[in-house]
Formats: structure tokens, C-alpha cells, sequence
């Protein structure tokens, strides 16, 4: 719990996302976007466009613009019917032409919004704007000195800025995820943050509840998850409300953040700011699009996480929870929704979900495996939910089932008998033991029926027989002998 | 006058398909000629003699194969901005020390394919900043007319290797007058297009929206034929108009300008033009006249901030165009200790001080607090200079004036007042920032021989319109006959 004195500040605060648009070409030139997974050779992947030899000119990726329409679309964005490139000057050594080109005052869309769902309910987040821009190269330290490689120079990048509408470290959160589930669902984006395929800056101030002017901000880059965002912002949220409940100024500020120590830092200050002295790319003519191309772009859009909730909830009957979880990744609500087709009537959607959002996600976390990798397929998991809601599976057992099918790909019913944990006591296995060994035997049945009592043992041991002697005799003889009751009166 | 290094591109074909001559012995007489002129021209900053013959030597046998190709076997030089694979490309910089592309130009691929044999890249003011070709950072060149003047610039190698007969035509690039000034000043066709008529992927960029690649001939012929070569839709450049192919041949020869209406620059008095180059320029005009065009006054009213306006635009793109030159993936890289140094260094060492002047002016104009004032009020000037070209064509079909209000100047003349050297171009600014097409063909002498250029202006892709009456005036004159005493 806060203490009073903290009640008193609100925190304000806005994002800006940096994810890498899934194309298969780079921004401005035909070089391929390969996946960073650290073990590409540098600079293999590069061109003259790219290196910025002299003379080389940029061409605008049209798929890439039709994505970031779709991206904006989705965030309820005005596409501009003509937006403009722009050259943003600085001179580092990633960054090989000594400008990037990206939009500035006439962007690909402006005017948003996303709605996010915390425990204090919904909060509708503005979003300014929504640009296209393309990325750096990276500065590779060694101990003979400080390398580039260009292999990520060009690469596509959507920047989408929120207005400063977030007000917790939840709405963070929220937000940040809902926006990385929707570009995963329009497939603008791999979602992917420890690659970097998504990247936060936060800007954050705070001020004294009921002012109405904001307070000094500060910026933090290079948020690179979900976890480093939320910690930042709660850790710069902190310390701006100790400097200034100890009579301190706020300074404005570009941070970094140290994931390791969990500490911003300063990396530049006002007066170091730079002046990129923006002005439109000559070389690219401003970028028109036609209203007959957003529509077509629209009714191309995939149905996104939130609406897919809602219909999770209307059609399976899901609480929200669940229907959240499983609707940000589209190939989760794929999988879940795999899951009901082979389910049929059998089990419950709650039990699917249940199973997905819990013991799957837990097991992704530990072997570090996406639903992609996943060897247990939709109808194995209903399988196990159908021995678990036979009773044939305790609820122990049939997470250890999950486990080892999570490993091994094998039927629900071969892993439970290798791993010895079904319950042949169980009531309900023992009553299919039973219903197969009468259907089995008419004639015996019916010699007992007829008053021949001592068949009774021989239908015993059918039972221990099928059951390869792990039924319990005196339970199979209890149950033969209802069975039979409610089979004479039947009859 | 006995050289075929001295013939037109059309006399040289018609010898070599009459089989009168080869392409290597017509190669190995524009090289020989290189020999014994360029020490004192210095026109070349590389020359590729043996790529050259053996580029001639293909051109023989393709010709006897029965194959016909519009350039196939004719010896061309190129401006040293434009990128040449396996050739060093410097811009006339030491930044650019030891750079050697990759890929060509597709300009020079367009000529590649159409047979042409490459001799050599040619000097020019470093980076194309510049009005003399003195800007060079390896030598200046000179005009073969007079050796102690300039062939003008930036195109200023290109230019005096035609006129010295060490190329037969040659490709450069018109910024601000860069191509059509040089010709003016060594008696040649010289020819802006249209922007967007030939792509600008590989010439190294000064001001990319007024880049163009340009040529220079020895007359008008030449000058529709090597355009109709090089011009073309290239989606390696967005800028490329879809539009863009020439077809020169296809153009109608016409000997007399009835129907034409000719548009008279009337303003041009009280910004130093010469006597001789007026006297010329009004007897041009009464020539057009006596073939029937009609002629009437034609007013540009901000031409006058045409000036000020490309000296905001074009170091403003320079500025960030020439950013990409820091050492780390090729030319010149200074030694230091920290990146803040090796910048300093590299770019401090490596870039002249005319290119550095247009640097740090592009850098002021953008900053935040002078961008509005200075990079948007030049583009709103900029507009208004292309309104008034329009509501010119309302009237006319062709501009016409001089090309530059002076003949070639003597070496160091100018060079220590930059802005006496930028006014060198003031009649040649307009139409680039207008994006027109404007050539400039031979029009007269002044009295120490130095010869004059006459500046054609059409509207937009009306290339055509441009060489049908640069070539019924040079019909009607022998200008373009005349070749410099070379020693």
C-alpha cells in the first residue's frame, strides 16, 4: 500500500513502440530481413542501397506499407491520403547512410486508440501517430575494438507513439501487451521481444493529483520486454516522486535502463539534445494512398485479439481470463480453437482453456518452446481432458501425462500406462471393464441370470483378466454384481 | 582537322558501318589524342585505354556480325559521379580515396548495352559543387579554347574532353547548370533533361531534387541520340518519371521554326551579362525569327530569388547526402582515437573547402528554429519559380536567352569570391529548380575567340520541341562546325 504521501502524485505517462514489420525485403532496398539469431555471419546480408554506397537510392517496400496500413487500421488510425518520408540526420556508426529515413510531420496515420483491460477496468489510450521507418545496423565491442554489422540496417520498422494517456505501471502493461497481441495477429510483427522484434520507450512524468500541467518528463529507451518496461516505469516513477517530495527538480532527461541492476541511468541530458534537422526525403515522392486501397486492406484484416475474446466468451462460454490469454497469440486461439473441433461435445471449453493457459504456458516458460514446437497435438490434449473427466486420470497424474506427452508426442492413454498412474479402482474404469465383459460373455450372463451363481467368479475373472490383474477383485465382483441387478430388471 | 577523334557520334557511324572505319581505329585516335592533349587539358581523372580497346575491338566484330546497336563502337567518357564497377569513382574528392563501385550507374549500363566503348572518367568541381572544375581536389582542367580559362563546371572534364576531340561525346550531371554552363564555355551541345527522365541510381548524389544526369556533344544529333540511349524509367529510382523513354530518330527534322512560338527572356539586364554574349544571344534570337518562329517577351518574375533559393536547397540535401562519407565502409579514413575524432578528421581532411562551405550553410538551413525560414520559405520561393515557367508556356512553346552572362573566365579569376563564381550559373538555376529541360548549343564567338552558348528552355519531357529547334538554328548557323586551335 502506498503511503499518503505518495497518493498525492499521479504518474504520466507515454509509450513509443518500435516492432520490426514481418517482410520478407528491407525497407528501402531487396535485401532479404533475416531473423536475428545471434549466429548470422556479420554483414552477409547487406547491398550498396543498404551500405549506402554513393549513388545508391531508396525504393519504397509496398508490402511493408501494406502491413502498417493494416497495423493502423487495427489501432482505429486516419491513414493520411499522402504521407511523407523524411531524413533524420546524425552521424553514428550503425547508422550507414548518416540519416534514417522516417516520417515526421506527415506520418503513415495519426489519431488512434487501443483499449486495455486492467483490474480498474478499461482505459481507452490514445495514439497519436503511426510511422514507417527503417532500422539501424549494430555496434558489435570486441577486444580488438568496436565492429558494425549492417545485417540489420533497413530492416522495416513500425513506430506507433501513444499520447500520454497511461496512468499505471498496469496500463503499461496492459497496453503494451494488447498492442503486441495485435500486430502478432495481423502477422505485422513476430511478437518476438528477445530478439528485439519489439521495442519500448517510455516517457514518464508525474505530477501532484488534481494539477493539471504536466510535470518535467524523462525518456527511457531501449526497453526490450515486457518486464523492463513495467520495471522501468516503476522504478522512474519512484524516484521522481522521491526527488520531488524531497524538494528536488526533475531534469529532462533521455535514460537508459540496466536490466541487471534494475536502475535507469542517464544517457543524455537537455542540453545535449539532438537536433536532427528533419526535412522530406528528396529522393522517395510522397507516398499516396488511395482510399480504395485502405478498404481493400481493410477487409483483408484478420479478426483481432479483442474481438476473438469476445467471441470466445459468446461461443465457448470462457471467463475472460481465459479468453484474453488465448486470444493475443493467433496461433494459441488456433490451437484452442483445433482443440474444441475435436472435442466435439465431450469436454468443456473452460477445461481446454484451463489446460492451455496453465500447464502449456508453464511448460513453454521452462523448455523455452513456442505452441509452434508444441508435439502434443489439439486431439491428444482433448483425449487427456476425456480420461481426466472419466476419472481414468487424477488431476496429478494427468499433469504428469501432459509433461511427458509435452516431451515425447505419444497418445494420452500409452504415456499414462508407461508411467503406471492410471486408477483401475476407479469406479468408472471399473464400470467399462465391466460393460465389456458382459457384452463379451451373453452366454455366462445369461447361465447367471438363469440362477447359476458360481458363473459370478468366472465374470470376475474375465475382469482381472482384461484389466491385466490390476483391478481390485473385490471392487469388479461389487460392481459385476450391480451391473448384473440393474441388467435382470432391464431385461 | 584530319582525326576521327574530331568526328560527330553520327559521322563516326556512318564511317564505321560504310566499314570506312573500325571502332578501334577510331578509339585508338581519340587515345592517341588523349595522349598528346591531356597533359595540358587535364580533362581525365582516370583513364581505361585497354578496356577501352577491347571494348572497340567487340564493337568490330559485332558490327561485321551485321549487328547494329545505336552507340556500338563509339569512344564516350563519363563525369567522375557517375558509379563505373570495377573503376575507382571519386567525385573529385580524397574522400572518396581507393572507392571503387561495386555496380554501374544505370546510365552507364544503358550505354554498355547500346555498344559504347568508355574511356575514361572525367574531372569535375568535387562532388559537382562547383563553376570551374577548379573545386577538383587532384587538378584543375582547362578549356581547350584557351588553356590559361576554365571549361566551366562541374561538368568542366567532360566538357573540354569533347571539345579536345579525347572523347567523342560524354556524359555529365546538371545540378544547377553543371552541364549545359561547361558546354557554353567550350563551344558543345550541352543538355539538362527533364528530372525524372534519366535515373539518377548510381551518380553520386549533391542536391538530389535537382540532380540530373546530363550530356555533351558536339551537336544536336548527338545530343537526341546519346538521350535516347540513356533515358528511361528505372525503378531502382522513385523519382524516375514512367514516362521517360526518348526516342530521338522518331523526332521530325524540321529546317525552318513556322508555327513556333519562342519566348524571350526580357529581364536579364543589370546582372552583368557581357556585350559579346547579349550581342550573340539578341542575333540568335532574330535567327529563330528569320525561320519563321514568333517571338515574344516572356517574363519570370522570381527567377531573381532563383539564386538565393538553390543556395538553401541544394547544401541542404548536400548536407545530409554527403553525411553518409565517414570513413568506416570506404574512402578515405583519417587515424584517431575516438569516433568523435575520426569524423572530425576524416571529413576535415577529407572534403575541400568549397564542399564544406555548402556543408555547414546546408546544416544552418535545416536546424531546428531556421528550417522554416530558410529550407520552407526556399521550397515556397521554389514553387512560385515553377509558376511562373508555367504561366510562361501558357504562351510560349520554347524559352530562350543565354546560358551564362559570361564566356570562359581565366583560372583563379573567381575562385576566391565564391559568390562572383555561383553567379556564373545564374541563368542555368531556374529551370533545374523547375525541373525543365534545357539545352545549350553554340551561338556565337566573343572577341578572343571564346565561344557563347544560347540556352533553350521547354516545358516538361519536351525534349523533342528542344533538339527540333536547337537543330533548325544549327541548320541555319556553322557555330558548331568551329573546333578549338589545339596546340
Amino acid at each position: 500500500m502506498r503511503d499518503v504521501g505518495e497518493m498525492s502524485y499521479e504518474a504520466i505517462i507515454g509509450l513509443e513502440v518500435h516492432a520490426q514489420v514481418q517482410s520478407r525485403s528491407k525497407m528501402y532496398c531487396a535485401c532479404p530481413v533475416m531473423e536475428d539469431t545471434g549466429v548470422l555471419p556479420p554483414n552477409t546480408y547487406v547491398c550498396p542501397v543498404c551500405l549506402a554506397l554513393p549513388g545508391t537510392l531508396p525504393v519504397v517496400n509496398r508490402r511493408v506499407v501494406e502491413l502498417g496500413i493494416q497495423a493502423a487500421l487495427a489501432l482505429h488510425c486516419t491513414v493520411a491520403p499522402e504521407s511523407v518520408f523524411a531524413r533524420k540526420s546524425y552521424f553514428y556508426p550503425d547508422l550507414p547512410k548518416g540519416y534514417q529515413i522516417s516520417q515526421y510531420d506527415l506520418p503513415l496515420a495519426t489519431d488512434g486508440y487501443l483499449e486495455v483491460q486492467t483490474g480498474a477496468g478499461v482505459s481507452h489510450i490514445r495514439i497519436t501517430r503511426v510511422h514507417l521507418e527503417e532500422d539501424t545496423g549494430k555496434l558489435i565491442h570486441q577486444q580488438d575494438g568496436a565492429w558494425v554489422d549492417y545485417n540489420r540496417a533497413g530492416v522495416p520498422l513500425l513506430e506507433i507513439v501513444s499520447a500520454p494517456d497511461l496512468r499505471t505501471v498496469e496500463e503499461v502493461r496492459a497496453y503494451a501487451t494488447a498492442l503486441r497481441a495485435n500486430l502478432m495477429a495481423l502477422g505485422v510483427n513476430s511478437g518476438d521481444m528477445e530478439k528485439g522484434a519489439l521495442r519500448f520507450e517510455a516517457n514518464v512524468s508525474v505530477r501532484s493529483v488534481g494539477e493539471t500541467a504536466l510535470g518535467t518528463r524523462t525518456e527511457i529507451k531501449n526497453l526490450n520486454s515486457l518486464r523492463a518496461l513495467a520495471h522501468a516505469v516503476a522504478t522512474e516513477i519512484q524516484r521522481q516522486i522521491t526527488l520531488l517530495k524531497a524538494g528536488g527538480r526533475i531534469a529532462q532527461q533521455t535514460l537508459g535502463w540496466d536490466d541487471a541492476r534494475s536502475v535507469t541511468f542517464v544517457m543524455r541530458g537537455k542540453e545535449h539534445a539532438h537536433d536532427y534537422r528533419y526535412f522530406p526525403e528528396p529522393d522517395i515522392p510522397p507516398l499516396q494512398i488511395s482510399a480504395a486501397w485502405v478498404e481493400a486492406l481493410r477487409a483483408m484484416l484478420p479478426e483481432l485479439p479483442a474481438a476473438r475474446a469476445q467471441r470466445f466468451i459468446t461461443t465457448y462460454g470462457l471467463r475472460d481470463a481465459e479468453a484474453q490469454l488465448l486470444s493475443a497469440d493467433p496461433e494459441i486461439a488456433a490451437y484452442f480453437e483445433a482443440a474444441m473441433a475435436a472435442a466435439g461435445d465431450t469436454v468443456t471449453a473452460q477445461a481446454i482453456a484451463n489446460w492451455i493457459t496453465g500447464e502449456f504456458f508453464k511448460l513453454f516458460r521452462e523448455h523455452e518452446l513456442s505452441i509452434a514446437q508444441c508435439r502434443v497435438v489439439p486431439a491428444q490434449l482433448v483425449r487427456l481432458q476425456q480420461l481426466r473427466q472419466a476419472g481414468v486420470l487424477s488431476s496429478t497424474a494427468a499433469k504428469a501425462v501432459l509433461a511427458e506427452i509435452f516431451l515425447t508426442g505419444e497418445a494420452p492413454e500409452t504415456a499414462s500406462e508407461r508411467l503406471a498412474v492410471l486408477q483401475l479402482s476407479d469406479v468408472a474404469i471399473l464400470q467399462m471393464w465391466v460393460e465389456r465383459v458382459i457384452a463379451a460373455n451373453p452366454t455366462q450372463v445369461a447361465q447367471y441370470l438363469a440362477g447359476k451363481s458360481a458363473v459370478l467368479g468366472w465374470l470376475v475373472g474375465q475382469i482381472m483378466a482384461i484389466s491385466q490383474g490390476r483391478a481390485n477383485p473385490q471392487q469388479a465382483r461389487g460392481a459385476l454384481l450391480t451391473h448384473l441387478e440393474r441388467f435382470r430388471s432391464t431385461s | 582537322m584530319t582525326s576521327p577523334a574530331d568526328l560527330t557520334i553520327h559521322e563516326a557511324a556512318m564511317l564505321l558501318d560504310e566499314g570506312a572505319l573500325t571502332s578501334v581505329a577510331l578509339t585508338e585516335a581519340v587515345l592517341e589524342r588523349i595522349l598528346t592533349m591531356d597533359s595540358a587539358v587535364h580533362a581525365y581523372l582516370t583513364l581505361t585505354p585497354e578496356t577501352a580497346l577491347e571494348q572497340a575491338a567487340q564493337a568490330d566484330v559485332v558490327r561485321a556480325s551485321g549487328e547494329s546497336l545505336p552507340l556500338l563502337g563509339i569512344p564516350l567518357a563519363l563525369k567522375d559521379n557517375l558509379s563505373t564497377r570495377g573503376i575507382p569513382t571519386s567525385c573529385g574528392s580524397r574522400i572518396l580515396e581507393g572507392y571503387v563501385p561495386p555496380f554501374d550507374a544505370t546510365v552507364v549500363r544503358r550505354l554498355k548495352s547500346a555498344g559504347a566503348v568508355l574511356l575514361g572518367k572525367t574531372n569535375l568541381d568535387e562532388f559537382a559543387m562547383g563553376s570551374s572544375t577548379e573545386n577538383s581536389a587532384f587538378f584543375p582542367t582547362r578549356n581547350p579554347w584557351c588553356l590559361e580559362r576554365v571549361p566551366g563546371g562541374s561538368s568542366g572534364g567532360s566538357a573540354a574532353a569533347v571539345a579536345a576531340g579525347e572523347a567523342l561525346a560524354a556524359l555529365g550531371s546538371d545540378t544547377g547548370g553543371s552541364v549545359r554552363q561547361p558546354a557554353a564555355f567550350c563551344g558543345l551541345v550541352g543538355l539538362r533533361p527533364t528530372y525524372g527522365r534519366c535515373s539518377r541510381y548510381g551518380l553520386v548524389a549533391f542536391a538530389s531534387s535537382l540532380d540530373q544526369v546530363g550530356l555533351l556533344a558536339r551537336d544536336v544529333s548527338d545530343a537526341a541520340l546519346l538521350l535516347s540511349v540513356i533515358a528511361g524509367y528505372d525503378a531502382r529510382d522513385s523519382t524516375s518519371l514512367p514516362q521517360a523513354s526518348f526516342d530521338g530518330a522518331a523526332i521530325p527534322r524540321r529546317n525552318d521554326l513556322r508555327g513556333l512560338r519562342v519566348g524571350v527572356l526580357a529581364d536579364y539586364e543589370g546582372v552583368g551579362v557581357q556585350p559579346a554574349v547579349k550581342q550573340a544571344v539578341l542575333a540568335a534570337v532574330a535567327t529563330l525569327a528569320d525561320l519563321g518562329a514568333e517571338l515574344l517577351d516572356v517574363q519570370l518574375p522570381h527567377s531573381e530569388f532563383a539564386f538565393a533559393v538553390y543556395y538553401l536547397i541544394a547544401p541542404a540535401e548536400a548536407s545530409a547526402n554527403l553525411a553518409r562519407f565517414d570513413g568506416l565502409r570506404y574512402g578515405y579514413c583519417a587515424e584517431a582515437g575516438t569516433l568523435e575524432e575520426l569524423y572530425r578528421r576524416t571529413r576535415g581532411e577529407g572534403f575541400g573547402t568549397e564542399v564544406k562551405r555548402r556543408l555547414m550553410l546546408g546544416t544552418y538551413a535545416l536546424r531546428a528554429g531556421y528550417y522554416e525560414a530558410y529550407y520552407i520559405k526556399a521550397q515556397q520561393a521554389r514553387t512560385l519559380i515553377r509558376q511562373d515557367f508555367e504561366a510562361a508556356f501558357a504562351q510560349v512553346d520554347i524559352i530562350v536567352g543565354p546560358t551564362s552572362p559570361v564566356t570562359a573566365f581565366r583560372l583563379g579569376e573567381r575562385v576566391a569570391d565564391p559568390l562572383q563564381m555561383y553567379l556564373a550559373d545564374i541563368f542555368t538555376l531556374p529551370q533545374a529548380l523547375a525541373g525543365l529541360p534545357a539545352l545549350s548549343l553554340p551561338c556565337g564567338f566573343d572577341e578572343q575567340g571564346l565561344p557563347i552558348g544560347l540556352q533553350l528552355t521547354a516545358p516538361a519531357l519536351e525534349e523533342a520541341c528542344l533538339s527540333q529547334v536547337a537543330y533548325a538554328y544549327e541548320q541555319a548557323t556553322s557555330w558548331h562546325t568551329r573546333r578549338p586551335n589545339l596546340i
